[in-house]
């Protein structure tokens, strides 16, 4: 009994408001306060990793043509790497900040993801919307971990990591398998 | 010599609620969040109108989920947070 798209969608915004809840946290905070119990430092690397590994069910699952599935594997593969990193990261096991511009990275990729894949126009209907908002946010977010990886020290990069994960909340919450956009729905898309 | 550490230290304990604050106010924050959406959109909550939806709307209502990690955070990561935040600006107050 496989649940609709857009309900899978709206589980995975789930997953990273929570994620952007515990980047807004530890921006807040600071590191240093952050990291004082052990299930905090390996909190959203975890959360990460996990929405990278629950992606891979999807790709096989949910998606409907070759690009689909392609877009949906970069995905998985990219929020795994960032994850994976940061967990490596908050272990001590690397130890560089330059070691953030993975997650720039994995921005990029799954930014320039939801772009390529989406061969619709913007108004083409709220799914076609939603892929170029989302891409374009996590195309020009990737430039907060590279504030990170260049000046670790300075809050404000770490809160806009955050908001990006929180804006990807929004816009996923809002998905809908079939439904206008600001009055316009192709009659392909019905 | 003694004024300036009085208003170091002046500084520092008004810092501290602003933080303690921010941290306390991020779950009650997505909870609002989630209730304000549930209001302006009740049909996206199929827990009000349950009769006829299926296993998966009446499990992934989206508004409920919002106040659900809202009420995640502030019950399991605030806490623990905010007493750790308090007892380093202790510490830095002490030094």
């Amino acid at each position: 009994m496989q649940p609709r798209a857009e309900i899978v969608h709206w589980l995975f915004a789930t997953g990273f408001l929570m994620l952007g809840l515990l980047l807004a946290a530890e921006a807040i905070v600071g590191a240093a306060v952050w990291r004082r119990r052990a299930w905090r430092r390996h909190a959203w690397p975890s959360l990460a990793f996990a929405l990278g590994l629950l992606l891979w069910p999807v790709t096989v699952f949910f998606t409907t043509s070759t690009l689909h599935m392609l877009a949906h594997g970069a995905w998985a593969q990219v929020a795994m790497l960032a994850g994976a990193v940061e967990l490596a990261l908050a272990r001590g096991k690397l130890q560089s900040p330059l070691w953030r511009l993975t997650s720039a990275a994995a921005l990029l990729v799954s930014g320039a993801a939801f772009l390529i894949h989406e061969q619709n126009p913007w108004l083409f209907s709220r799914a076609a919307f939603l892929h170029h908002a989302l891409g374009w946010t996590a195309i020009v977010a990737a430039v907060f971990p590279v504030g990170e990886a260049l000046r670790p020290r300075v809050p404000a990069f770490r809160i806009g990591f955050a908001l990006t994960f929180v804006a990807f909340a929004v816009l996923l919450y809002a998905d809908r398998d079939v439904a206008p956009i600001f009055g316009h729905l192709s009659e392909q898309a019905r | 010599m003694a004024a300036e550490l009085a208003s170091q230290l002046e500084e520092r304990t008004a810092r501290r609620p602003a933080r303690v604050l921010a941290v306390r106010a991020l779950g009650p924050a997505t909870i609002l969040g989630g209730i304000v959406w549930a209001i302006a959109q009740p049909y996206r909550v199929t827990l009000l109108e349950p009769r006829g939806e299926g296993f998966w709307d009446l499990l992934v209502q989206p508004p409920l989920l919002v106040v659900v990690v809202g009420a995640l955070f502030a019950l399991a990561v605030a806490p623990g947070l905010v007493c750790d935040l308090e007892a380093e600006e202790d510490r830095a107050a002490a030094r």
